[in-house]
């Protein structure tokens, strides 16, 4: 099998990224039958290793990886030996001493995704490192945009407001948007946005006048587990959630708004807002499903079409 | 590896049609007064073949028979064996899609496929077809049968018989998906077996 990890949106092309949009499209109808299970990694081992908080990237890639009849094994830093003081290094070799075929991990240090991948066979898929990447939801998003406003995304205008600077979701997100060709705007206090961004080919704004104009408002959350104490980001939650905080007042009827979760309602996000049917949040959980069986599929496969001539 | 590559022609055009209009003949003597009678086509070229046995048999039942499609790729029993780089291009890298519009618990089914060879596809679309439900039987219609079975599978309905050796490659052409309908046989063509 060729190793080939899933560290940060670089390891991918373009092509890449359209063959696994692709390939998450075909596995939408195996989710819609009564039997929602195709045999296609049967016999193939994928353990995932969260050493920091999630309900949707750790759920949905364990449900992906049954779905493709793989086998599992589930751990969180909780529970492991890490809590006995166990290093990285010691804990990959361990895991790989199981043969895995790929090593889904969340660490809350940058780059520590990389460290594992030199340390394993296995392929490793970054399912979120500190502040730095979390490619599989950038492609869940791409997906979900997808769904919403069809296969070519080019020119879309998105403006992603909130904490751009502690979150490894913008970072692949912005990169992704921006491999599509679309239309990048990032909205946030100017505390929260780190200065390398405007490098990167993209608008920054540091009011929400501008937002009325962007397809899509993509939100993101509050990240006070990641300031360090004392820092001064911020006034308070209230007083971001009065000038940041998004409401009907802020939406123009039809607009997209979209949220990585976990969301903080009254915060980033009015709760009405949450639940307006223009809101994808929830279509971003489902995307995540049909995108992460993708990934894990391609990343066992290969990125060339494996759909033969067939005899 | 290639060698020199010469064809040969195994079926023309014109054969094509009246070797689809016999089996579609056999389908009816065999299946007389089945009720719950479907034809589901193999992607790519089996689904077309299925498109135009369903027509010929419409024409000479009067009955529009339920019509499907199915796309084994996620049931291949060598998925990450072949590598990256191994695998011979599509003209049209495209992923196409299972569709299955119809009941099939109970129904039975004809399975059509362009080239019956190793059986491993055929083995994979009996698997995909289980997870759709029961049907109460499955026949197997190939427009070519070229011998070398790996697996205890054999057609209902055989277009061609068309024993071939290892290195030989039996390629069917039709005009909806390559511009136009032929079936030849291309020698010096190292073939993977799939």
């Amino acid at each position: 099998m060729t190793k080939r990890d899933l560290l940060s949106m670089d390891d991918l092309s373009r092509d890449d990224v359209d063959l696994i949009l692709d390939t998450a499209e075909s596995f939408l109808p195996i989710l819609q039958r009564d039997i929602k299970k195709v045999p296609t990694l049967r016999g193939r081992t994928i353990v995932s290793f969260f050493y920091e908080a999630s309900t949707r990237t750790s759920s949905s890639f364990d449900l992906a990886a049954k779905r493709l009849s793989a086998d599992t094994i589930a751990l969180k830093k909780s529970g492991s030996a890490v809590e006995k003081g166990e290093s990285l290094k010691d804990t990959i070799l361990t895991l790989s001493a199981y043969a895995p075929d790929i090593i889904v991990m969340r660490h809350p240090s940058a780059g520590a995704c990389r460290l594992a991948a030199r340390h394993t066979p296995a392929s490793v898929i970054n399912a979120g490192d500190g502040k730095f990447q979390h490619p599989t939801q950038c492609i869940l998003d791409l997906f979900t945009l997808r769904q919403a406003f069809g296969r070519s995304l080019d020119g879309l205008k998105i403006s992603i407001v909130g904490d751009i600077l502690h979150s490894r979701v913008a970072r692949s997100d912005i990169a992704g948007f921006r491999m599509m060709g679309m239309d990048v705007t990032l909205v946030a206090p100017p505390t929260m946005i780190p200065r390398e961004m405007a490098s990167l080919g993209v608008k920054v704004q540091s009011d929400l006048t501008g937002i009325a104009k962007a397809d899509v408002i993509y939100l993101l959350r509050i990240q006070r587990e990641r300031m360090a104490p004392g820092a001064n980001f911020l006034p308070s939650l209230r007083e971001y959630a009065r000038v940041w905080g998004i409401d009907r007042s802020r939406v123009r009827p039809g607009q997209k708004v979209m949220h990585p979760g976990p969301i903080n309602r009254g915060v980033e996000i009015s709760g009405e807002i949450a639940d307006d049917p223009d809101t994808l949040i929830l279509e971003q959980v489902e995307a995540g499903l049909a995108t992460r069986m993708a990934i894990l599929y391609r990343t066992i496969v290969g990125y060339s079409d494996s759909v033969t001539e067939e005899e | 590896m290639s060698g020199p590559i010469d064809e040969v022609t195994i079926l023309s055009a014109g054969q094509i049609a009246r070797t689809i209009t016999r089996m579609a003949h056999e389908i009816l003597e065999r299946n007389p007064d089945e009720p719950a009678l479907a034809i589901v086509g193999i992607h790519t070229r089996g689904a077309f073949l299925a498109r135009r046995l369903h027509a010929q048999l419409a024409t000479l039942s009067g009955r529009e028979l339920p019509l499907g499609e199915l796309d084994i790729t996620f049931y291949r029993d060598d998925v990450g064996t072949r590598g990256v780089g191994q695998v011979r291009e599509t003209p049209h890298p495209v992923l196409k899609g299972t569709d299955i519009p119809f009941e099939i618990d109970d129904a039975v089914i004809v399975l059509v496929d362009d080239v019956l060879y190793t059986g491993r596809t055929i083995r994979a679309a009996i698997d995909a077809l289980f997870d759709f439900g029961r049907p109460k039987a499955i026949q197997l219609a190939a427009l070519v049968d070229r011998g070398h079975r790996e697996l205890p599978i054999r057609p209902d309905f055989v277009g061609k018989n068309m024993p071939t050796a290892l290195p030989e490659h039996v390629s069917v052409r039709l005009s909806e998906y390559d511009g136009h309908d032929e079936v030849v046989l291309e020698r010096g063509v190292e073939e993977k077996r799939s």
